[in-house]
């Protein structure tokens, strides 16, 4: 008998069904997006505004340097925030709690960065690890609580994330983390960070750039390499896709657990930093809010792939940058809200799409498969024929 | 494509079997027949008249009713409450419905009690219960999918004796089977389906098992029978003492593994004969490392494993081919080659240290797909692609390619096709050779007697008998199943050997069990 899988159908099936994956796989985000500022336009139009002129002017703010670094900037701050998020979705552990943790981290953070003044080569890598062990330990508690006690990890992170905001209004007061004497201005903030602290950044055109970016890179790639490359991945994706199958397989489900929700909170950890060590110096009741839930956001649309996810993050960072210039009274005045409800319904789009693209995407593919199969079945036959 | 050229006439009053290996369409068809799904071509007419079916309401309304091979009650609920639920419209939810049911049952011998809670029935009488509950909808004509598989010899005939009495009232049974014996006692017309297609129709009166078989596959049919022994003295696995207790919602304790004891040589294959939910899958699970125990002890070669993790238990040389493929065997939307190194991430060739090598994995992959004829056009495509029996070979050649001591096969054969199932037989049967010990899990007692060195029955979480698979007979094994028989079990001479009779004449002689061609129809969710 000849072998059933002649070399050179097998290649050019895999090529085939490679080139259709990347088409398949760029067609749920794509038309997300087209269909909201579809659906953006519309709402634009009934309020009376142009919507080309508000998609011009967001445009244009793209295209001119300091428009480009804050969207840098911004998409930095995104990107660990998906990849936050992402770590655990990659194993169906849904760490709501980025939100709390990377907020008890930062504030932890910029108390050691306040008190401690070593030279930057040390305080710096001290700051990163304070940060993702803080993350780290705030989101074990979900971890803990669902594999001994069965907790759901959703409830827990949104608790835990109400309790952050108890725990920061506590510590937060002057003579703990705040110091003691009362400042000019209302709102209360821990002491600047040491200058030893501050991380570098690119001076450019537009204004800094932060170094932190790189950080980002290096998650990213970090991420890729554990997911695909290892034993430790191979089991962490293995749960994510089937739980029953995993443990059947031999993966100690609940130590995966533990481990990637604490990872997951690590790098949540790192979220708050670009923001307290290259812009803000410290950590007060005006510090960033949202990035969490953000995360998310980007984490579905990026499809929980490093690589998706850095573009999610870019489009992001660029809607958020370039919508504040609408409400500008130069620019028009248009409504900063409209940039929530694109990416509102961005998200609710990608959701659906991904699902109906994987649907077909995974149909499809048996088709092919049964097609294939029932082609080299009659040539095998018409040979035995011949024989 | 699952299904083309499919004609079926079925007259009134009849009990039609439908036949074919599994994969063969057969399930397909019945889904067009009951509205789940809808055909590209193609007409259906009941009485003369077309009709067409949206959706199973549609399918309802004109008098068609499934029984699905798994039940669809609600445990916790009586009979009366079950057979009313989502049928309210019809006769009420009181007195009126009840009485309904009583006459049902009555009228076609049923034996249903409408008070009794389904979660204190048995699998044949939760089977009347789905039957009555089509026939409370009006149906007229009922589909019947493997309404064996559930099912002990003793309860099959009763089951037969229903049909019969149905028949009788002016009902028709589509009744959908593999089983050669079992369509030939019941049916009044058979019609065969393979890869998709009917291929010819035959009377019950005149066609002998063989013959219907061979229309099934098409080819020389192969058998579990057994062959000279190769058990050895050295112990591989030994199991003292298991127990087991989960407690359930309301805190009472439910002991599901008491006092089991066994031992498995190198060479021997342990076949557990049992009725579905006796314990057989916390057995697997309990020595799989999956399940804690609550007492006893796992001993592989020497080497305790009581405390061990699944993990450290698989390498300690247990291979697995798990009862579910798709919940414990696969990753279903995952590579093939991501599928052979799953349950095996730590050895070689699938990783070096803590880092995978995806290249050597992929190899490997290849290897198994040409040495265990894993039909498949490339290593990349989703495990859910492939046919159900091309997945079992991939995870039996996956198994067997760790040289494992033990290997755990619960129902390795079941979903599987004619032609698949004699090329797993044969490699459970080469690796048994070369010292292989295996703890066999079936409920084809055809396939547990033919390839079984010990069988050991377990009932309600105990093994409560045992025999020898050479003097002993379906018949007798279904009873010791069903809790009558206890000790060990020996059937009339006379009996074993009628019985092996139409062993071999319904699934044919030994010699040529080579790979047979049949190809199988990738399916969805099979």
């Amino acid at each position: 008998m000849t072998s059933p899988n002649p070399p050179a159908a097998k290649r050019s099936l895999a090529q085939r069904i490679s080139g259709e994956r990347i088409v398949l796989a760029l067609a749920a985000p794509v038309l997300a997006v087209v269909l909201s500022v579809t659906i953006c336009s519309i709402l634009l139009a009934t309020s009376g505004k142009n919507p080309f002129d508000a998609w011009n002017v967001m445009i244009t703010y793209a295209t001119k340097s300091d428009g480009q670094v804050a969207i840098l900037n911004r998409s930095t701050t995104y990107y660990l925030a998906a990849a936050a998020a992402a770590f655990g979705f990659r194993m169906n552990l849904f760490n709501i709690g980025v939100e709390g943790q990377y907020k008890v981290a930062a504030l932890f953070t910029a108390y050691v960065g306040a008190q401690i003044n070593l030279p930057s080569i040390i305080q710096i890598p001290l700051l990163l690890i304070t940060a993702m062990l803080v993350g780290g330990l705030y989101a074990s508690i979900a971890g803990a609580l669902k594999v001994y006690r069965g907790v759901s990890e959703v409830i827990s992170t949104i608790m835990l994330n109400a309790i952050s905001i108890a725990i920061i209004g506590l510590l937060l007061v002057p003579g703990i983390f705040a110091p003691k004497q009362g400042t000019t201005s209302n709102s209360i903030q821990t002491d600047p960070v040491s200058q030893s602290s501050h991380f570098f950044s690119f001076n450019t055109a537009g204004g800094n750039l932060w170094g932190f970016i790189f950080i980002a890179l290096l998650v990213g790639v970090a991420f890729q390499f554990v997911l695909t490359r290892t034993r430790f991945g191979f089991d962490l994706r293995a749960t994510g896709r089937s739980e029953s199958a995993a443990t059947a397989s031999g993966v100690n489900v609940k130590r995966m657990v533990m481990i990637s929700m604490a990872v997951s909170g690590a790098l949540a950890g790192l979220i708050g930093l670009p923001e307290l060590l290259q812009n803000s110096y410290n950590f007060g009741q005006g510090f960033q809010q949202n990035l969490g839930f953000l995360g998310i956001s980007v984490a579905l649309l990026g499809r929980n792939s490093p690589i998706g996810m850095a573009f999610a993050a870019l489009l992001f960072a660029f809607l958020d940058s370039t919508g504040s210039q609408l409400p500008l009274p130069k620019n028009g005045g248009f409504p900063f809200e409209i940039v929530a409800v694109m990416q509102g319904t961005i998200v609710i789009c990608v959701v659906v799409a991904y699902e109906l693209v994987r649907r077909y995407g995974l149909k499809r593919q048996q088709q092919k498969v049964g097609a294939q199969l029932a082609a080299q079945l009659a040539a095998t036959e018409k040979k035995e024929a011949a024989a | 494509m699952a299904n083309h050229d499919i004609n079926l006439t079925v007259r009134s009053g009849t009990v039609h079997a439908l036949m074919g290996e599994n994969g063969a369409g057969k399930s397909t068809l019945m889904k067009i027949l009951y509205g789940m799904q809808k055909p590209d071509e193609g007409t259906i007419a009941i009485n003369g008249e077309l009709c067409e079916f949206h959706t199973p309401g549609d399918a309802i309304a004109r008098g068609i009713g499934m029984v699905h091979q798994h039940f669809m009650l609600a445990d916790n609920l009586t009979v009366w409450e079950n057979v009313v639920l989502g049928g309210e419209h019809l006769y009420g939810i009181g007195g009126k419905a009840k009485a309904k049911i009583k006459e049902i049952s009555d009228q076609y011998g049923l034996g249903v009690r409408p008070d009794a809670l389904v979660e204190d029935l048995g699998v044949a009488d939760r089977q009347r219960v789905e039957i009555l509950k089509v026939l409370y909808r009006g149906a007229k004509i009922l589909i019947l999918d493997e309404p064996t598989a559930v099912l002990v010899p003793q309860e099959v005939d009763a089951l037969f004796d229903n049909l019969r009495e149905l028949k009788s009232e002016g009902v028709t049974v589509i009744f959908i089977s593999h089983k050669l014996h079992e369509v030939l006692a019941v049916a009044d017309a058979i019609s065969v389906i393979r890869r998709g297609t009917t291929v010819g129709d035959a009377d019950p009166k005149t066609v002998t098992a063989r013959q219907l078989a061979e229309m099934m596959v098409g080819a020389e049919l192969p058998s579990p029978e057994s062959r000279e022994s190769t058990v050895t003295t050295t112990e591989m696995l030994d199991v003292q003492g298991l127990r087991i207790a989960k407690t359930d919602a309301e805190g009472i304790e439910r002991v599901v593994l008491d006092d089991i004891s066994l031992r498995i040589h190198k060479g021997e294959i342990l076949g557990i004969a049992g009725v579905e939910g006796n314990g057989q899958a916390e057995l697997v699970e309990a020595i799989m490392g999956m399940l804690p125990l609550d007492a006893g002890t796992v001993t592989l070669d020497g080497k305790d494993l009581s405390g061990s993790l699944t993990r450290a238990r698989r390498e300690a040389g247990i291979g697995y081919i798990p009862e579910d493929r798709h919940r414990h065997g696969l990753l279903l939307e995952a590579p093939l080659w991501e599928n052979r190194i799953l349950g095996h991430v730590t050895e070689k060739p699938n990783s070096s240290g803590p880092l995978l090598d995806p290249t050597a994995a992929r190899l490997d992959t290849r290897r198994i797909v040409e040495e265990y004829d894993v039909r498949t056009p490339g290593i990349e495509v989703t495990a859910a692609s492939l046919s159900g029996g091309n997945q079992q070979k991939l995870i039996i050649g996956r198994e067997m390619s760790h040289q494992p001591k033990l290997l755990i096969a619960a129902h390795p054969t079941r979903g599987v096709d004619v032609g698949a199932q004699a090329q797993i037989w044969e490699h459970i049967r080469v690796a048994q050779r070369n010292g292989l010990a295996v703890l066999l899990i079936s409920a084809d007692l055809d396939e547990l007697i033919g390839l079984s060195d010990t069988i050991r029955v377990i009932y309600r979480g105990r093994l409560v008998a045992d025999a020898d698979p050479a003097t002993v007979t379906a018949e007798d094994l279904g009873t010791a199943m069903t809790g009558a028989a206890r000790g060990h079990i020996e059937s009339e001479p006379e009996a074993v050997e009628h019985f092996h009779e139409i062993l071999v004449e319904g699934t044919e002689a030994e010699s040529d069990a080579g790979p047979t061609d049949t190809a199988d129809d990738p399916q969805a969710g099979e």
